[in-house]
């Protein structure tokens, strides 16, 4: 699903160029369900994002479900990550003047999806995430767990091949983080693949696999 | 472009800091009302300037005699002439005329009393005239009785019409004064009829303060002998009042030994002549008017493109957000003109309103004649109006072109 040889990446700091990214090789299957671990700056978002499409690599090669990612347009990148890709994020990044329902059926309405149809499938995922009697809430209203089980129906509604979540338990206390891990479980269990950014070893531990990032290389053997 | 979805975020981003976006909008809306003020302003003014034109036939012009200004066949310069009867009789078969009217006047506007009746007194102007001189004033109405007539003028009758003021100051209301006798310097007029304008203003107030008598008997009762005093006419359609005017000065030019080249010999007056003079005055006001309220509206335009840009880089994590959830560049920067475009035309629209509303109440409290019926057309309006959404679409590149040039990768750090 996902294939990254010799991926490099540098930042301009200042002067003097940052970096992040010195090669990584990574192959993660469809259907696994894998953890990205490393301290604070070993390169492990900038890697998400590259493989989220939410950044450009400097160097190396890049498959994502057997299309290359060469030389990406924005427009080409924005409709990649709408059909293949779902995120979620630390900080929910729900949008607060919307309703929960609103705010799942956002991505529908850039793929240009009816406005009764994305309702009532958002509806469904809400549902899903056990949520559906808080689909007229705003953000605010919600606690920090279902604001996450929001975004991750937001990221589900596309019906993604990929789910990527950045530090998704980051903001959460430990019981609530592993209610949204059972979640991702879940998802995984259905076929999704889903790749988790995290720095707390129980969190990955939830995961089938953990791949160690340090200093900008995945340091150790990738199979538990 | 448009939809519901649209028009929902559009309005939770102007709504959610609503005195920002009314200042704002205050900048375009002040803008348009200044163009629509200045531009009905300037329309009032022509309307009130030209309505001295109505009543009048359009290609007629007036002339009368001043003193040479070259020396001629032995005559000095500074010599002054008259113009008389023949002369008239000679000009009507000057190519081009169509009406001559001859016109002598004493009396009139802050005169002293020159008209009696019984115990009634007043001070009217009083013309000795042709019956074609309503060819030229075509604003005279008569009310009662006739106007003076050829037969009147031919036989010297001492009859005259009379103003609807001049009437109602020597008559009782609701007396006929057709048949009734008036004195005007000691000699008795017989009333034949009343007459009004269709003028209005202090043009009204003076037409109908006149009195009209037979040129013939003008001249006999005040010692005019033959001698005229000015005289308006009528080119045919094929000639220009210029043309005319030129031909009728040769004529009289030559009939009183005065210098060929001669022409400020001639007071003259052509109603075409003055109608473009003012055509180019008020095409300059409208141009300054144009010119000043798009600049005020460009000042405008430039604070919603910078709220725009506020508005943009408050909102760069939400729409780092929605590009990470698949909305595309055009996506995003359609929506940012829109929101732009909305509140352009918002504001612009109100400015419009209120502006042509303020026109339109100006109307009903500054009732003087050079500022009539201040309208702007709808022409006007629809251009207004379509500078000002293309000015909204201006005001949004800018932003629009910041937010999606942002990586969303760096949208997203944002706090």
């Amino acid at each position: 699903m996902i294939q990254l040889k010799n991926i490099r990446k540098s930042y301009l700091v200042g002067n003097s160029t940052l970096e992040v990214l010195k090669g990584i090789d990574l192959e993660i299957k469809e259907g696994e369900f894998v953890s990205i671990m490393g301290s604070s700056g070993s390169g492990k978002s900038t890697l998400l994002n590259i493989i989220g499409l939410l950044d450009e690599l400097d160097e190396g090669e890049y498959i994502l479900d057997k299309t290359p990612i060469v030389d990406l347009s924005e427009t080409k990148a924005a409709q990649y990550r709408s059909k293949f890709l779902g995120f979620v994020f630390q900080s929910f990044n729900l949008i607060n003047f919307k309703s929960a329902l609103e705010n799942v059926a956002l991505p529908l309405y850039y793929q240009g999806v009816s406005r009764k149809k994305r309702n009532e499938l958002a509806m469904e995922y809400l549902e899903k995430v056990g949520l559906g009697p808080w689909a007229e809430h705003l953000p605010s209203e919600l606690s920090g767990g279902q604001k996450q089980r929001v975004a991750i129906a937001r990221a589900l509604i596309s019906d993604p091949k990929v789910i990527l979540a950045d530090e998704p338990t980051g903001a959460l206390d430990s019981k609530t983080s592993y209610e949204v891990m059972d979640l991702f479980k879940q998802i995984n269990d259905s076929g999704i693949t889903v790749v988790i950014v995290t720095h707390e070893n129980d969190i990955a531990e939830k995961t089938d696999r953990i791949i160690r990032v340090k200093d900008g290389l995945i340091v150790e053997p990738s199979h538990v | 472009m448009f939809n519901l979805d649209k028009l929902n975020e559009v309005y939770h981003t102007l709504s959610s800091n609503l005195l920002r976006t009314i200042l704002t909008a205050f900048g375009v809306g002040w803008g348009v009302l200044m163009l629509m003020v200045m531009l009905g302003a300037g329309n009032g003014l022509e309307n009130g300037v030209k309505s001295e034109f109505d009543g009048f036939a359009a290609n007629a012009g007036f002339m009368w005699t001043r003193r040479t200004t070259m020396p001629y066949k032995g005559f000095k310069r500074g010599r002054g002439f008259e113009m008389n009867n023949a002369d008239m009789k000679a000009l009507e078969s000057v190519e081009g005329v169509d009406v001559i009217s001859p016109r002598n006047k004493i009396g009139g506007y802050r005169g002293a009393n020159n008209v009696v009746r019984g115990d009634k007194t007043g001070a009217f102007g009083v013309n000795g005239d042709y019956p074609q001189i309503n060819k030229i004033q075509t604003y005279r109405v008569m009310t009662k009785g006739r106007f003076i007539n050829d037969d009147d003028v031919r036989e010297r009758r001492k009859v005259a019409a009379i103003g609807e003021r001049v009437y109602e100051i020597l008559y009782e209301p609701g007396e006929d004064p057709i048949g009734t006798y008036i004195k005007i310097n000691n000699i008795n007029f017989m009333v034949v009829g009343v007459a009004n304008t269709t003028r209005s203003g202090n043009d009204a107030e003076e037409d109908i303060q006149d009195i009209y008598i037979p040129m013939s008997t003008f001249q006999a009762a005040f010692n005019y002998g033959d001698v005229i005093g000015w005289f308006g006419y009528v080119a045919n359609e094929n000639y220009k009042p210029e043309e005319v005017q030129a031909l009728i000065m040769d004529k009289l030019k030559s009939r009183h030994s005065i210098h060929p080249k001669d022409d400020n010999a001639f007071g003259k007056f052509t109603f075409q002549e003055r109608f473009e003079s003012m055509n180019n005055t008020f095409a300059g006001i409208k141009l300054i008017s144009w010119v000043v309220g798009i600049l005020t509206l460009i000042a405008g335009v430039i604070g919603i493109s910078n709220i725009m840009l506020v508005i943009v880089k408050e909102r760069t994590k939400e729409l780092g957000v929605r590009r990470a959830i698949g909305a595309t560049p055009y996506a995003v920067i359609s929506q940012i003109i829109l929101e732009s475009v909305i509140l352009t035309t918002l504001a612009g629209f109100l400015g419009l309103l209120l502006g042509v509303g303020l026109v339109e109440a100006s109307d009903n409290f500054i009732k003087h004649q050079v500022f009539l019926n201040p309208t702007i057309d709808v022409r006007v309006a629809a251009i207004a109006l379509s500078i000002i959404i293309v000015s909204g679409i201006f005001a949004g590149l800018l932003p629009a072109y910041r937010a999606v040039t942002i990586k969303p990768v760096d949208a997203l750090r944002t706090k």
